[in-house]
Formats: structure tokens, sequence, C-alpha cells
């Protein structure tokens, strides 16, 4: 079981890089889908052979809403915004690499050093998990486009997943909804309001929107 | 079953509201829908209800005065919006800031998020499960952010996607520190109760405390994004500003109190785990910056809707001073919530009708509203004394309680700071607030027939539901400035209690 756990680890933290080096807007969505999937593949495979209804319940609504439905709803907007699709980063692909290789070495130092009261699955899902953390924050301040902070946002939220997956098992079933509910409806409201933005600058652009300030 | 009624009372309401079409009923939904949350708050001042669903949800000390300040202002907020939806002009029209067109969103949008923005607060403030409270003030942000987009021209919007981003942001934070506080109460064998405000309180001792260190340090940053604590208070001033001005009276006036009980809740933990030191030191170093923070950028505020929001970050920041300073000034930050909500939220009200008839937020544009609008201009210099935090109002007494609790612990450098950010605020705020008040109403008053702009208010004629709100606010914050019942009193004890203070 750990070789599958680790192999999707090493799946997820691949997508982070790819998601750092791209320019394609389109490319991004899908990269993020394929991370929704493997997190709810990690959810099965870290409870190793106990798989009870709860967790194959939860697993299948995070990837039906990680894999299918966010997806669809931010390529609608990217198609009815019609923007060009590039990521127009504020910082360049290879610096956001190299920035992601620093993010890695900061998360490996911190996984070693954190003092972990039960043991966890792999050695490897503390760093992952936090890799994940900061490059999803690195995305949200690192590039121009409203629909590339959602993506930010989503690969935040799935690094605290991770988190949750690795240390936090017995969360109530309840909760774990009522999470998976508002990130939906985060997205959802997000989706909204790009059209919006799209409608009011036609771009997609955030930069354009510095008219508030002291 | 009475705490699941005042969550669904507003919930119902507000999902009826987004179906109907009739205008005229809505709003009388509207008003039943908080009146009635009002009525059932009351109830359980009178008789505390029992904890319900398995103590996932109950109301404890800090939980019924967070719900009643959100109550009562949500109440006349209602009021106020039947008034001010009355005067919304109806299509598109000129912006008076630029030249661009706008049209409102539809009412039935703003109708219903308003009523479910209400019922979200308050699961906010009824539940004892940390997993819950986070979902509850997730979802605040999420029902809000269409009201604040209201008027859809690009300011608001550009407000709304920072509003959305940052304090999603932040709360995502939040959820890790959810699970660091799992983590450290994986030793107790709680199991699925463990996250349980009650259970964490008992298992306080067996605790592991660098995880809960860890976990509270989230908590901060992650609800203190939402409370508008400095430095990650950016999206505030945009989307108080931009918002109607009765949803900023709602933002201001609730929803930075319901992060702000996320933040004792973790608390709460700390203190019975034997680390109340270190939350309340960060809580002190977080309320002096936002103080500082709010100092300087009302000093050079030209835009009073702004300057109402740079306000809100000073006083959070005197909150959070009071909790992290303990013992009185602990009780003194609880009263301060109550005072300060309702000041703040009657400033915001006035701010609506000002900008009403003077169709401008420039500070430099506005003059003579004590004799353009009587009762407005009284009650926003009135707003202003009680908010700098002068005597006879409730805010002179919260704030005085805090400077005494600092001083009985001797911490004579935080009582310095604070009096002199006091100060430097009550100057920036009276030069902008009363050269408004004074002098005569300028031509923008007169002018109000062109096409397509909003009614004005006119001279001496102000609406019976743009003044009684405010005025009934204003009624509040003085009569607790000169008594405070012993019924809040009580209350107002036993949240501070909550948390380790008197």
């Amino acid at each position: 079981m750990t070789l599958w756990l680790d192999t999707l680890l090493i799946l997820v933290f691949l997508t982070n890089l790819r998601l750092l080096g791209s320019s394609r807007l389109g490319a991004s969505v899908r990269v993020v889908a394929l991370q929704g999937v493997v997190l709810g593949l990690l959810a099965l495979a870290s409870r190793g052979g106990d798989l009870t209804g709860h967790v194959l319940f939860l697993a299948a609504v995070s990837m039906a809403l990680k894999g299918v439905v966010f997806p669809r709803l931010l390529f609608r907007a990217l198609r009815e915004a019609r923007v060009r699709r590039e990521v127009e980063p504020f910082v360049g692909y290879t610096s956001s690499l190299l920035v992601g290789a620093a993010m890695l070495g900061l998360s490996l130092w911190v996984g070693t050093r954190l003092p972990l009261p039960t043991a966890v699955a792999s050695p490897v899902v503390v760093p992952v998990a936090l890799f994940t953390i900061l490059s999803g924050l690195f995305l949200i301040v690192s590039r121009k486009k409203a629909l590339t902070q959602v993506l930010g946002y989503l690969v935040l939220e799935n690094g605290i997943y991770i988190f949750g997956v690795a240390l936090a098992q017995e969360a109530p079933l309840i909760v774990e909804l009522g999470v998976l509910l508002d990130v939906f409806v985060a997205v959802f409201v997000m989706g909204i309001t790009m059209f919006h933005i799209n409608r009011e600058f036609d771009d997609l652009d955030t930069e354009q929107m510095a008219s508030l300030k002291d | 079953m009475m705490i699941v009624c005042l969550v669904l009372v507003p919930a119902i309401a507000g999902v009826i509201s987004l179906a109907i079409r009739s205008d005229a009923l809505r709003r009388g939904l509207l008003i039943v829908g908080a009146a009635a949350h009002t009525l059932l708050t009351l109830a359980a001042w009178i008789r505390r209800p029992a904890p319900e669903l398995g103590g996932w949800i109950a109301l404890d000390g800090p939980g019924l005065l967070f719900l009643s300040i959100t109550s009562c202002l949500f109440l006349m907020a209602a009021l106020y919006s039947v008034g001010y939806l009355d005067r919304e002009v109806q299509g598109r029209r000129q912006d008076f800031e630029e030249a661009v067109a706008f049209s409102n969103a539809p009412e039935a949008r703003f109708t219903g998020s308003l009523l479910l923005f209400h019922a979200t607060m308050t699961m906010v403030a009824v539940s004892q499960h940390f997993g819950i409270l986070w979902v509850a003030v997730e979802a605040t942000t999420l029902v809000s952010a269409p009201l604040i987009y209201f008027h859809r021209h690009h300011r608001s919007l550009e407000a709304t996607w920072k509003y959305l981003l940052v304090c999603s942001v932040g709360i995502a934070l939040a959820l890790l520190g959810n699970i660091f506080l799992v983590v450290a109460a994986s030793r107790t064998g709680s199991g699925q109760e463990s996250m349980l405000l009650a259970e964490l309180v008992k298992q306080g001792p067996r605790l592991d405390i660098p995880w809960l260190k860890a976990a509270f340090l989230f908590f901060l940053v992650g609800y203190g994004t939402k409370m508008g604590l400095a430095p990650m208070h950016t999206w505030l001033p945009d989307a108080h500003s931009e918002s109607p001005s009765v949803v900023s009276a709602l933002l201001s006036g609730a929803l930075l109190n319901c992060a702000f009980l996320a933040i004792l809740r973790a608390q709460q933990v700390c203190a019975a785990a034997g680390q109340a030191g270190f939350g309340q030191e960060l809580l002190v170093l977080f309320g002096l910056l936002s103080m500082a923070f709010a100092a300087v950028f009302i000093l050079r505020q030209t835009d009073y809707k702004r300057l109402l929001a740079y306000s809100s970050v000073e006083h959070v920041g005197i909150l959070a001073l009071g909790v992290g300073l303990g013992g009185a000034a602990s009780l003194g930050a609880m009263l301060h919530a109550v005072n300060h909500s309702l000041t703040k939220a009657m400033l915001f009200l006035v701010a609506g009708n000002i900008l009403a008839a003077y169709r401008t937020k420039s500070i430099a544009e506005v003059g003579g509203i004590l004799r353009g609008l009587p009762i407005s201009g009284v009650l926003w210099v009135a707003g202003f004394l009680a908010i700098t935090g002068s005597p006879p109002f409730g805010p002179f007494l919260s704030e005085l309680t805090i400077l005494k609790g600092a001083l009985d612990q001797g911490r004579g450098v935080i009582a310095v700071f604070y009096l002199a950010l006091l100060a430097l605020i009550f100057v920036g705020m009276a030069t902008a607030v009363l050269p408004m008040a004074q002098g005569r109403p300028q031509k923008a008053l007169l002018g109000g027939d062109e096409p397509g702009g909003a009614t004005p208010l006119r001279l001496g004629s102000e609406r019976v539901l743009a003044v009684v709100p405010p005025a009934l606010l204003g009624i509040g914050v003085l009569v607790l400035g000169l008594y405070v019942p012993p019924v809040v009193l009580r209350a107002v004890h036993e949240a501070s209690q909550a948390v380790g203070g008197w």
C-alpha cells in the first residue's frame, strides 16, 4: 500500500511543478482536475485495507467535484471570457520553477522537523502537503488572471486536504461534506464573479482592478 | 429545537425571498424574518436553551452575546433596507463618481443573500464544533459577496473579488488550524467528539502543546483576516466602502464580531490547556498593530466610508488588545464588542443617508449636514463622539475598562501606546467629520433632479426608515454609556470569563 501512496504523492508533487511552469490556462485547469482525482485516490490508499462506506463516499464526492465539476465550471468561464489563453505571470515560468524548488527544500526541511504525535503512512506526505500549500499561495500572488488565482486557491485547498488525510482521519462525515460544499460554493461564486469581471473589464486580468486604494 | 429555529428562520426566509417576485412581499418577509429572529433571541435570554444535536450547537455566554448583537443589528438593518430599497432607482443610471453607467443586481438576490447572511452568522454564534464553525465562517463570506456587488460597477466588483479571494485564502488557513487542533487532541482519545469545544476545554491539560500553538497561530491569521486585523485587513476598506451602506453596517457591526468569536473559541482552548499567555501576547501584538495601521490611514483619509472602515480596523484591534491583556481588559473588550457594533452600524447607516443626499463619498465635498439633514447630522456628530470614545457614550466606558485592565497589570507601555493611538485617531476623525457637519449645505444637495439620479433626500424631509434605525442604535449606545443593565453585565461577564478574563 505504501508503494501506491508514495506514487500518488509523487504525482501530486509533479502536478504542482507542472502548474508552476505551465503557460496555458486550459492545461492548468486540466492539471488541477488531475490533482483532484489523485487526491481522492490518495484518501483511499491512505486507509490501507479498511475501506468503510464513509471513506468511499467522501472520496467519490471529492473526486467528482474536483475532477469533473470544477474543471467544467472553470472551462465554461474560460470559454465565455474568450480571453487570451495564457497565464500571464508576474513571475516568469523559469523563475516560478526555481521558487518551486526553493519551496520544496523548505517543505522537506520543515517536514522532517515536525514532531508528529502519530505515525503517518508515508514519510513524504507532510512535505508534499506543505509544498502543495506553498505552491497554491505562490500561484495566487504571482499570476495576473483571476482564473489562475482560483486555481491557486484550489491547490491551496488540496494541500490542506492532504494534511487532513495524513493527520486527521477521524473527521465526522457532516463536517467533511460541509467543507466540500463550501469549496464548491466558493468556486461557483468565484466563477460568477469572473464572468462579471470579464464583462466589466473585457479581460480576466486582475491588474486592471486597481482603482481602490489609499 | 430553539437553536435550530434560530438558524432556520432566516435561512428559510432567505430561500423563499429568492423565489418570490413581489418586491413588497419580499420586503415584508425580510422584516418578519428579522423580527422573529430577535424574538427568539430574547426568549433565549429569558430561558437559556439546552444544547442540541448532541452538543454540536449550543448557546454559551460568548455565543449568546454575539448572537444578540447580530440579531439587534440585523433588525435595524432590515428596517433600514426597506427604506433603502424603496428609494433605489431601477434600471441603468449614471455613477456619481465616474462617467460610467451601472444597474443594480436583482432585489430578490439582495434580500435573499441578506437573510442567508443572517442565517450563517447565527450558525457561527451557536457552533460548538470547530469543524462546523469553520464551515459557517466560510459560508458567511460566500453569501455576503453578492451583497457587496449590489451596485454593479467596476469598483464594487473589484472590492468583491478582493473580499472573496483574500477571505477565502485566510479561512483556508484556519482549516489548517482545525487539522492541527485534531492532531493536538489525538492523544486524548476522544475520537469523533474531539473537536467539540466543551470536550477540548475538558481535555485541555492533555492536549499536545506545540500542535495547539501552531493551530492557534493559523486560527489567528485565518479568522483574523476575516476579522480585519492588520496586516491582513486589505480587503476591508474596499468592501466596506463599495457595498451599500446597510451592508457595510452589517459587515462591520456583525460579521467582524463573528470572526472575533471564532478567535475567542481558539483562545478558550488555549486557556484550558494552560497556554493562555501564548495566545494573549499574540492578540496584544495584532491589536496594537491594527490600531497603528488604522491611525495612519485615518489621518490622511479623503473618503468618509473608508474612514469608517479604517475605524473598524482600529476597533477590532482594541477588541484583540482587550482580550490579550486579560483580566478587567477582557471584560472591557466584550463590552466594547457590543458598543462598537451598535455605534459603527449607526454611523454606516447615517453615512448611507449622507451619500444619498450629497451623492459623493468625498469628505471635502460634503458640508452642512447639520442644516441639510438635521436628524442625520445630529446622529453623525453623536456617532463620531461615541466611536472616538468620548463620554457619555458606551465606547468611553469600555475603552476606559480596557485601559484600567492594562494599568492594573502594570503594562504601562502598552497603555501609553493605546492612549496615544486613540488620541491620534480622535484628531484624525474630528478633522474629517466636524467640517462635514458644519457650515452650509452645498449645491450638490439641492440639485437632485437630473434624470437617472437617485432621489435625493430633501432639506428637512428625512425619511422615517432612514433615521429611526440609526437613532435607535444611537440611543442604545448612549444608554450603555450611562448605565449598563445588570442582565447585560452578567452576559458580558460570562463571555469574558470563558476566555480567562474577569
